[in-house]
């Protein structure tokens, strides 16, 4: 077991490319070159033990891309993925993958297609315990998930069902009751309540919470919406076009944001307590990602830009209290 | 449709007590109540209510079904047995069917021109036809879903192949591709063993000619499939890619499969039948319902039309319940339709 | 689905014919513009919308009665499956069968629009109530260019000149904030953008001047940022063409920034109307409350958010009496045995046992 305030996960300068282009008979016809789409180009965080660290962006920014990645799902184009001291994208066959596998979960982000349609419930969550060979016989295995669906806040006859018969909350726990069967240390939460309605939502925001009291598990939390990131996170990566442009701990971005982009998203926000304060909207588009903005990529939206931010890329650069901007008119 | 409705209400009082049962009580219990809950579920599913309110499918699923059963009990039910060559007489050919004046009532539907009774012959016939039909269409949906969930899945290189191959395959007609490779399975088979094969050789032309409709609808749903987020997280676990296939996508992908087996089911009995009547089929020592028209096709210009007339009805309705099962279902699958 | 409903469409203006034909007409809903009708431009009383299966009928919307005053945005909240766009749809005359109006009245300006035939809801829509879909992309025509789709629903509902038209046209998508309005007009909706489409709906639902403007949660689709800028808009726009909206959302935050007032809608009924600073900051119903409560604040870190146990009941079991009893934390044996109505207590009307000793003091 790492000791605390030892990173956990450790990215490292993490991209992924996607070929988007044409097939090849039409690239050939009309004088294309090959295209790629950087969905994640160039991030670095360390997520502690028993830290939520939550990444926060605007649809296509590329945070999905980082959950997949961490958990496998596809090798990066570049970078390092370190999970527990233990470089992952170093490790290529299944054999050597399995006891890094076991030890993180993933929830996904639609309760609907995220569960077998045609398993039962009780089979959904003791896939994992059987793919990991953690316990012997059929009695073990039933009582197991008895207590996982306990733990969940569902009785264990509702293993004998199927998805369908669940709603969207419940499906959502049944979800994260198959990714504690495990018994992992590190969970990746693909938006996990933004399919959901508010009053299911706060539902498993808290349990999701007292999940990681009771087990000491560490997140890595993907959302758009900032009220929940505030709600849930230790850490927090506010994410623009395939970068970070700024990390900081979840009370220092929200009272003082430093990155204009944060400070955007933040304004923006229908809020219900700055009811009916009229505020002006800011202005332009996300940019087409296969075709960026050169320099920083926000500056064609920021109401600071310079000169110096049309040519110039910023580094993520350390400011005071562990926090990170990317922003030259942060200093 | 009454009478389907009160076995529908009884089998629902039976059922109802499979549905409240305690899943904790006594485990043979247990796995009784379940199987009986499963069948509650099915009958209260949208498919059986749009079965028993299509009188058409019912009547179609009824003589399927007829056909089915009195091919498979064939040696019980049929008056003569016509494969047994001691029992016939030639003195007994072309006798017409027992209503016409020269009618004899041991053979209703009359001989043929060896004496055999033409009703008998429709009944092993179609055992021969039902067989081919199944065994291709089983060799067809093997071989057409795991190539198509392979391609689907897989993708990249397997995929380009599986998927040209099916592409050229489909620029001929199934018909031509039977033919073909019947035509050369049998100049490779030495003659001694020709006629214990035929079968075989036949289940498996139709059965390669068939099998593309199957890999294309298979490839589109596990294209489908294979993003949504439960096949991601049986990938997160690290299951291995045969047992996603297998455990994960297969059983999602098999609805439309259905539809097309039942239609191909169809197709296939007409392939055959077309080719025993083109005489490249089983051999007339065990005929199949397409031989038995090739059969009586020689006597219908001389008056006999019993001896193709009734195979041809047979082949006909035993088709057309087949397809009409196969369009309900099809229709019954599709969300779209309802 | 679609072939379906035009079926439906085609079957049901033959039966207009028929009546047409054998001298039975209907007047024109033209404006009978009374002083009583001049506080609420829409009124809907008793609506009931209901579902026939063969289970036997569901009711999706339950006895639901409120009003829309000219020019002001009226929220319709409720989480998903509560009604709220069965409502709006149903005010548009755009319900999807099998479900259809069970009973109960919707007025515009005093004319009931519940039962119009075919084509004179057809004149009504778009003329007098505009709609906003959730989807852009969906809502809008992809063979067609917008300045075809805006030119022609502008010619079918007023008479102007195809040139004045496109003039209308590229006026209205300037309105919006689409630059370079004269030359993008002969675009196509995929050469939009997201954010841009939805500007090009709202021109679309705007375009004949209504006086009701229906928003199927219009900002869903989309990213935060471009969410508060459709939102400045369409509140900005219906100031300007002078017309009401509803707002409907799942979105408390929305309704906050931009609706005067609110109904709250839980599983087909209405708890609560009204003004949306009291809903907001101090919530009557049970519901109500723990809606509130569970949303998550940008401002202060809690531990836990309120939660309001178990969810919605499915339209097939309905619990008899209140329908948010099972949950409710005040639920006590009045509230599950008998169904609570709406009862104005101060300034809003609240549909709970726990102020029905209130409303009687006050009443």
């Amino acid at each position: 077991m790492p000791d605390k305030d030892q990173a956990l996960l450790k990215v490292t300068g993490l991209k992924r490319y996607f070929d988007v282009s044409q097939p090849f008979l039409n690239r050939l016809l009309e004088r294309r070159k090959r295209q790629y789409l950087k969905a994640v180009n160039g991030v670095s965080f360390t997520i502690k033990q028993g830290e939520t660290f939550a990444l926060v962006g605007e649809s296509g920014c590329g945070k999905s891309t980082i959950a997949h990645l961490v958990v496998g799902l596809f090798p990066p184009s570049a970078g390092k993925i370190e999970f527990d001291g233990i470089d992952l994208t170093t490790l290529n066959n299944r054999a050597q993958l399995r006891p890094v596998r076991r030890r993180m979960a993933m929830i996904f982000q639609d309760p609907y297609a995220s569960l077998n349609p045609r398993w039962r419930v009780n089979n959904i969550i003791s896939e994992p315990i059987k793919a990991f060979g953690l316990l012997n016989g059929r009695q073990a295995i039933v009582q197991r998930t008895s207590v996982l669906l306990e733990q969940v806040g569902l009785s264990p006859q509702d293993g004998a069902k199927f998805p369908h018969e669940f709603s969207g909350g419940q499906r959502q726990r049944i979800s994260i009751a198959r990714a504690l069967a495990g018994e992992p240390e590190f969970i990746v939460c693909d938006e996990p309540t933004s399919a959901l309605d508010v009053s299911v939502q706060a539902q498993i925001l808290n349990l999701i919470k007292n999940l990681q009291k009771k087990f000491g598990l560490s997140y890595l939390f993907i959302s758009h919406d900032l009220a929940v990131v505030r709600h849930i996170a230790d850490h927090v990566g506010v994410m623009y076009m395939g970068r970070l442009c700024e990390s900081a701990p979840v009370k220092a971005l929200f009272e003082n944001p430093r990155h204009p982009y944060t400070r955007l998203l933040l304004d923006t926000i229908p809020d219900i307590e700055k009811m009916g304060r009229e505020c002006a909207p800011p202005q332009g588009e996300i940019p087409n990602p296969l075709n960026p903005p050169a320099g920083c990529a926000f500056h064609p939206r920021c109401p600071q830009t310079t000169d110096h931010c049309i040519c110039n890329r910023p580094k993520l650069e350390n400011m005071a209290s562990d926090a990170k901007v990317a922003c030259f008119q942060a200093f | 449709m009454w009478w389907i409705r009160a076995c529908g209400s009884i089998w629902e009082r039976l059922t109802v007590m499979g549905d409240s049962a305690h899943p904790t009580e006594g485990l043979s219990l247990r796995k009784g109540w379940r199987i009986a809950g499963t069948l509650k579920r099915l009958t209260d599913s949208d498919i059986f209510y749009s079965f028993y309110h299509s009188p058409v499918t019912v009547i179609a699923v009824f003589v399927t079904l007829l056909m089915i059963g009195s091919a498979l009990t064939a040696p019980w039910i049929a008056p003569h047995n016509p494969f047994d060559l001691a029992s016939l007489d030639l003195m007994d050919s072309h006798i017409p069917p027992a209503w016409e004046d020269d009618g004899d009532k041991r053979y209703l539907l009359g001989t043929d021109d060896q004496g055999r009774d033409v009703l008998s012959t429709i009944l092993y016939g179609s055992r021969i036809s039902l067989m081919v039909g199944f065994l291709s269409v089983i060799f067809s949906m093997v071989l057409g879903v795991s190539l198509g969930i392979i391609s689907g899945y897989a993708g990249g290189l397997a995929d380009v192949l599986i998927m040209r191959i099916a592409e050229i395959q489909i620029s001929f007609p199934a018909i031509l591709i039977a033919l073909l490779v019947d035509g050369v399975l049998r100049t490779l088979i030495p003659n001694a063993h020709s006629e214990r094969l035929a079968v075989i050789v036949l289940v498996f032309s139709i059965g390669i000619s068939g099998w593309v409709q199957y890999a294309r609808t298979v490839r589109s749903s596990t294209m489908v499939e294979k993003n949504k987020e439960y096949v991601q997280a049986a990938r997160v676990i690290g299951i291995h890619p045969v047992l996603i296939m297998t455990r994960h996508i297969l059983p999602n992908v098999m609805g439309p499969v259905l539809v097309i087996a039942t239609i191909h089911l169809a197709v296939a009995i007409i392939t055959e039948a077309t080719l025993s009547f083109l005489g490249v089929g089983v051999p007339p020592t065990q005929p199949s319902l397409g031989t038995l028209i090739r059969i009586g096709n020689d006597f219908l210009f001389s008056g006999e039309w019993w001896i193709t007339i009734f195979p041809s009805a047979a082949l006909a309705i035993l088709v057309l319940a087949v397809n009409l099962l196969g369009d309900w279902l099809r229709d019954a699958l599709n969300p779209k339709l309802r | 689905m679609h072939i379906l409903r035009h079926v439906g469409w085609v079957k049901r203006s033959k039966t207009y014919q028929i009546l047409m034909n054998g001298e039975f007409r209907f007047a024109t809903p033209t404006l009978h513009l009374n002083t009583e009708t001049c506080l609420s431009m829409l009124k809907i009383e008793n609506l009931t919308i209901r579902f026939d299966t063969r289970y036997g009928p569901l009711t999706a919307v339950d006895n639901v009665t409120f009003e829309v005053r000219p020019g002001e945005v009226f929220g319709l909240v409720g989480e998903s499956g509560a009604g709220k766009s069965l409502t709006g749809q149903a005010i548009i005359g755009l319900l999807d069968p099998p479900g259809y109006i069970a009973g109960g009245q919707i007025s515009l300006e005093g004319v009931r629009i519940d039962n119009l035939a075919y084509n004179h809801l057809r004149a009504l829509r778009g003329r007098k109530i505009g709609m906003i879909f959730q989807d852009p992309l969906t809502s809008l025509n992809p063979l067609y260019t917008i300045g075809k789709q805006l030119t022609e629903t502008i010619l079918t509902h007023t008479s102007v000149t195809t040139a004045e038209a496109q003039q209308q046209a590229i006026a209205l998508l300037t309105d919006v904030g689409i630059p370079g309005a004269a030359e993008r007009i002969n675009q196509y909706p995929h050469q939009f953008s997201g954010g841009m489409r939805q500007r090009v709906v709202i021109a679309l639902a705007l375009c004949a001047n209504p006086q009701l403007v229906i928003a199927d949660e219009p900002t869903t689709a989309l990213d935060v940022s471009i969410q508060a800028q459709i939102l400045s808009l369409l509140k900005q726009m219906c100031r300007e063409h002078g017309a009401a909206v509803i707002l409907i959302t799942h979105d408390m935050g929305v309704i906050s920034q931009v609706a005067q007032r609110v109904a709250v809608m839980y599983s087909g009924r209405l708890v609560e109307i009204g003004d949306v600073r009291q809903i907001v900051k101090h919530p009557k119903h049970p519901y109500a409350r723990g809606l509130m409560g569970s949303i998550p604040s940008l401002h202060h870190q809690v531990d836990q958010l309120t939660q309001i146990d178990g969810a919605m009941p499915r339209l097939t079991d309905i619990p008899p009496g209140c329908a948010f009893h099972p949950r409710c934390p005040e639920c006590f044996d009045l509230c599950r045995e008998k169904r609570p109505v709406l009862k104005k207590i101060a300034n809003s009307h609240i549909a709970c046992w726990l102020y029905a000793q209130e409303a009687h003091h006050a009443g």
